[in-house]
């Protein structure tokens, strides 16, 4: 199991385009990939609706974990994309 | 006739007959059904139908209105296969043994909820999104096709509100115009008819839906957001006169996009635009400039109540590099001073402000100010093609200052990690007659200089710009004032430089020839300024 910490920079933070990107990544992997907005909820990144919902905004700290065989790979693809998107 | 008034958000002008905007919703009855596995299976059949539309309507939305809008689709997709969606309809229908139809309205009422609770108005929005999508997939389940109502005859489109795929479903040749009752300028809807180039209005309230009949005469004017119902002739023909010059501006506009800023002999030079906040790009782009040639940066002081944050510049810094996708931006660092008042700084009232304490003078005697900048924008560097100008240069000895200040920036960044372009162009203004005198000195310095005309002009002839009674005695072309453009930009030239005016003389096209015969390298005029200045360029003949 992996987690990486980040801060959100994005004015608008996970909005739909994002949000969507991310889901359809995490997808491609066999780990269980977990959003958790810090001090809220958490949501299955293969989850838009719920990946929506948590309402990840600029400045809110998020965790994600990776979970499975693939992990170092979704690590690293999952990652890359959110500090390019967020 | 009747007026109404929402917020224009496609500036041009339509007349014509007005349709409502028919949605059809199908009415959601609760049946129980025995066999809950058939239902579940048509959700699924349903489902893959709405897709294949969706992935049409994203096809279609690719072509008329970009990757960047389009994409809002490709989401509505991903929602229609989103697990918990699909595992919320599957469970109402097997714990209520109740009909799909159903069971998706339920749903569809639950996700949106969740959204319009979040306490962010972006959020909020996709609520309307969840229901978009919801209402597709129950026309779906009741075998309905798309939505298109037969006819050719063109019409203003009116509606309570439209969804993205209702808008980008309608047929864009029929359509002259739409209003609809709601909405806000950030819905998704207001930025596609933006792209698709309709004249659009929104946010005029519900009594128009009531006060309109279908056929009725409609003149909407997209540039004040004015809905005229019923107009009577005089007003029909004044609009018909607006309308016909506003297509004649756009239409010998629109030959010159894409069209390059070369001379009849050959001359290339850069047309750029010149804006002071981030909304100003959407203009920068709608006219074609070649980059940014000027981007005040006062805005962000302006509009704040204490010092803007190196976060917060950094993203609008940011901002502004990707939307310009690679072209150049040259961002001004702060110019302030005594007569534009930001009550943080607590500047001393000055008898001259003119002559005073500002700009660059700030920032050289308050460090922390200056840093906060600079390290946003090498941040923000890596975004895009930056370039960096400091206003209100006088001396060497400033220069000098400020490359240290940016070398300090650049070094702490790579200690700390963070990445910063390495070809980020320094650049001064051409604004005090100093600066002009010892361009040979400044020029060795820098990558580019920028001639401040307005302020250049004041200084030269000591003249106040503010002072109305000194106009007979501001003459903007004023040998001496050209003569220390002509000076700098040989002495940028000697030195590799390159020269750039964007000054409001830039955008004087009795000028151009003069500015071109001296070498100049850019040009940076308002927006609006661009295409008219791109214009004559492509009119002159510098080998006469």
């Amino acid at each position: 199991m992996k987690t990486f910490n980040y801060t959100i920079t994005d004015a608008v933070g996970i909005h739909a385009r994002p949000a969507g990107k991310l889901v359809k990544l995490a997808k491609g992997f066999e780990s269980k990939i977990t959003l958790e907005k810090e001090g809220g909820k958490s949501a299955d990144l293969t989850k838009l609706m719920a990946v929506m919902g948590l309402g990840v905004k600029c400045g809110d700290n998020i965790i994600v974990s990776f979970d499975g065989a693939d992990e170092d790979a979704a690590f690293d693809a999952v990652t890359q994309l959110i500090k390019q998107e967020l | 006739m009747l007026q109404f008034k929402g917020k224009g958000v496609y500036s041009a002008i339509a007349i014509g007959a007005a349709s409502l905007f028919k949605r059809q919703e199908a009415q959601v009855r609760r049946k129980h059904v025995q066999d809950t596995q058939a239902e579940i299976e048509r959700v699924e059949s349903a489902k893959q139908k709405a897709i294949d539309q969706l992935s049409r309507i994203y096809e279609k939305a690719l072509k008329e209105v970009g990757e960047t809008n389009a994409q809002i689709f490709e989401i509505h997709m991903m929602m229609l296969e989103d697990d918990d969606y699909n595992e919320s309809i599957q469970n109402i229908i097997t714990t209520q043994t109740v009909n799909a139809e159903y069971a998706v309205a339920v749903t569809a009422d639950n996700f949106s909820e969740m959204f319009a609770a979040m306490d962010d108005a972006y959020m909020q929005a996709r609520a309307a999104d969840v229901k978009d999508i919801s209402n597709r997939l129950i026309a779906c389940l009741g075998d309905k096709g798309d939505t298109s109502n037969g006819g050719t005859e063109k019409m203003i489109v009116i509606a309570d509100d439209l969804a993205p795929s209702e808008t980008v479903s309608l047929d864009k040749d029929r359509v002259l115009a739409f209003v609809t009752a709601g909405g806000s300028s950030n819905s998704h809807t207001a930025i596609l008819a933006r792209n698709m180039n309709i004249p659009a209005v929104i946010g005029v309230g519900d009594e128009i839906l009531q006060a309109v009949k279908d056929g009725q005469t409609v003149v909407v004017n997209g540039y004040t957001g004015e809905i005229t119902v019923d107009p009577d002739p005089e007003f029909i023909a004044q609009a018909k006169a607006k309308q016909e010059d506003d297509l004649h501006k756009k239409a010998l506009l629109q030959e010159l996009k894409g069209k390059p800023n070369v001379t009849l002999d050959g001359t290339s030079v850069n047309v750029y635009a010149n804006i002071g906040g981030v909304d100003g790009i959407g203009a920068v782009l709608a006219n074609d400039a070649g980059g940014i040639g000027l981007f005040r940066s006062e805005f962000l002081y302006l509009e704040s109540s204490d010092y803007p944050t190196e976060e917060e510049q950094f993203r609008a810094y940011k901002r502004v590099l990707e939307s310009m996708a690679g072209k150049k931006v040259i961002i001004r660092t702060l110019d302030i001073g005594a007569d534009k008042q930001i009550d943080y700084f607590k500047l001393e009232k000055e008898d001259n402000p003119a002559l005073g304490f500002r700009a660059i003078r700030i920032c050289l005697t308050r460090p922390q100010i200056f840093e906060t900048q600079l390290r946003a924008l090498f941040r923000a560097s890596v975004y895009g093609e930056l370039g960096i100008m400091f206003p209100m240069i006088t001396s060497v000895s400033e220069l000098e200052k400020i490359k240290q200040a940016c070398d300090k920036v650049k070094r702490d960044l790579a200690d700390e990690g963070i990445p910063f372009a390495e070809n980020v162009e320094i650049g001064i203004m051409i604004e005090t007659p100093a600066a002009a005198v010892i361009s040979d000195r400044l020029a060795p310095m820098v990558d580019f200089f920028s001639v401040g005309t307005n302020d250049l002009t004041q200084y030269t002839l000591a003249c106040d710009r503010q002072n109305a009674a000194l106009e007979q005695f501001v003459d903007t072309h004023h040998e001496a004032i050209l003569r220390l453009i002509e000076m700098s930009a040989k002495n940028a030239h000697a030195n590799g430089a390159w020269i750039g005016i964007c000054g409001e003389l830039a955008a004087d096209l009795s000028l151009t020839e003069t500015f071109l015969r001296m070498g100049i390298d850019e040009l940076s005029v308002s927006p609006p300024f661009v295409l008219p200045l791109r214009d004559k360029i492509r009119s002159l003949d510098l080998s006469k």
